[in-house]
């Protein structure tokens, strides 16, 4: 049975990456791309790494494939000037693939079965035994990845940032280092009589 | 349950549609980004197949390392892409030649 689901799932995984790299329209390339992370969602969670699994969906379903559409979507972009070329190395990256992939198979395709380990009936949760060893062990990997992620939101916001220029703004550092020779100018007049 | 090769050659065939989807799509930025995403995608499975039937959880502590560094990239990727698109009005790969690479 759950070798049924795991084909199912693989099946559901290979044609939707296939679709993704194939399919004309890009918007239709990242919703396949979603469906391919749906399935491999569940294989994760057939190999019990449950937290994993939503965490992809969640971060990636819900984050970046939605960033990936809205990106799409809002560049006017011609999709057919960039599809020539496609027949012509169409030959040339089945023979890589192939090739690659007939490699790959002959070495991991022999791989022999590690006894299955005992899972012992105490074993902690998932999530909670991720929880320990992250918050501890790799406590300050986790700082890094913490890191990593404020200097993308900050290189992001700073790429893709341009100042308005109708809207008026003060310039806060001009108007500080302003002297009162630049604003005031004293003129020498004669007093003026009455009539 | 699958055995442990199957997993992995799941992961090979996965990886080999993404290398063909570069080869594919070579003028198109954004299906090249994809693919990319495709690939760490068939990383992380293999660590996790790793991972379970080796009864380690160190694989999974790195598949959340690799999610996390592979939306950061895939963050700044799209912002140049938008900033690219904003100044030269093309993400056609064969128009990047300014720096005659």
């Amino acid at each position: 049975m759950i070798k049924f689901i795991f084909y199912l799932f693989a099946l559901i995984l290979i044609f939707a990456a296939s679709r993704v790299i194939t399919v004309k329209n890009p918007v239709h390339a990242a919703l396949f791309l979603v469906l391919a992370f749906f399935s491999s969602a569940a294989i994760w969670l057939l190999l019990q790494a449950e937290f994993l699994a939503i965490a992809l969906i969640l971060v990636y379903v819900g984050a970046v494939m939605v960033l990936f559409l809205f990106v799409v979507m809002m560049l006017d972009i011609n999709f057919t000037q960039l599809r020539e070329g496609f027949v012509r190395h169409l030959p040339i990256a089945g023979i890589v693939g192939a090739l690659i992939l007939l490699e790959m198979v002959l070495v991991v395709g022999t791989w022999h079965q590690v006894p299955m380990p005992e899972i012992a009936a105490d074993a902690l949760p998932n999530i909670e035994a991720l929880g320990q060893v992250l918050y501890t062990e790799y406590v300050y990997p986790f700082e890094i990845a913490a890191v990593i992620l404020l200097v993308a939101m900050i290189a992001a916001i700073a790429l893709t940032l341009r100042p308005r220029r109708q809207t008026k703004t003060q310039k806060p550092e001009q108007q500080v280092n302003v002297r009162r020779s630049e604003r005031v100018r004293l003129v020498k007049m004669p007093a003026e009589s009455k009539e | 349950m699958p055995g442990l090769h199957e997993f992995l050659v799941l992961g090979a065939v996965l990886f080999c549609i993404s290398i063909a989807g570069i080869f594919l799509n070579r003028k198109n930025l954004i299906i090249l980004l994809m693919c990319i995403e495709l690939m760490l995608l068939s990383v992380n499975l293999n660590f996790i197949a790793f991972s379970y039937f080796n009864a380690d959880i160190a694989g999974q502590i790195f598949v959340f390392f690799i999610l996390t560094v592979a939306a950061a990239e895939s963050a700044i990727g799209l912002a140049i892409l938008v900033v690219l698109f904003r100044n030269k009005n093309t993400i056609n790969v064969d128009d990047l030649e300014t720096m005659k690479g």
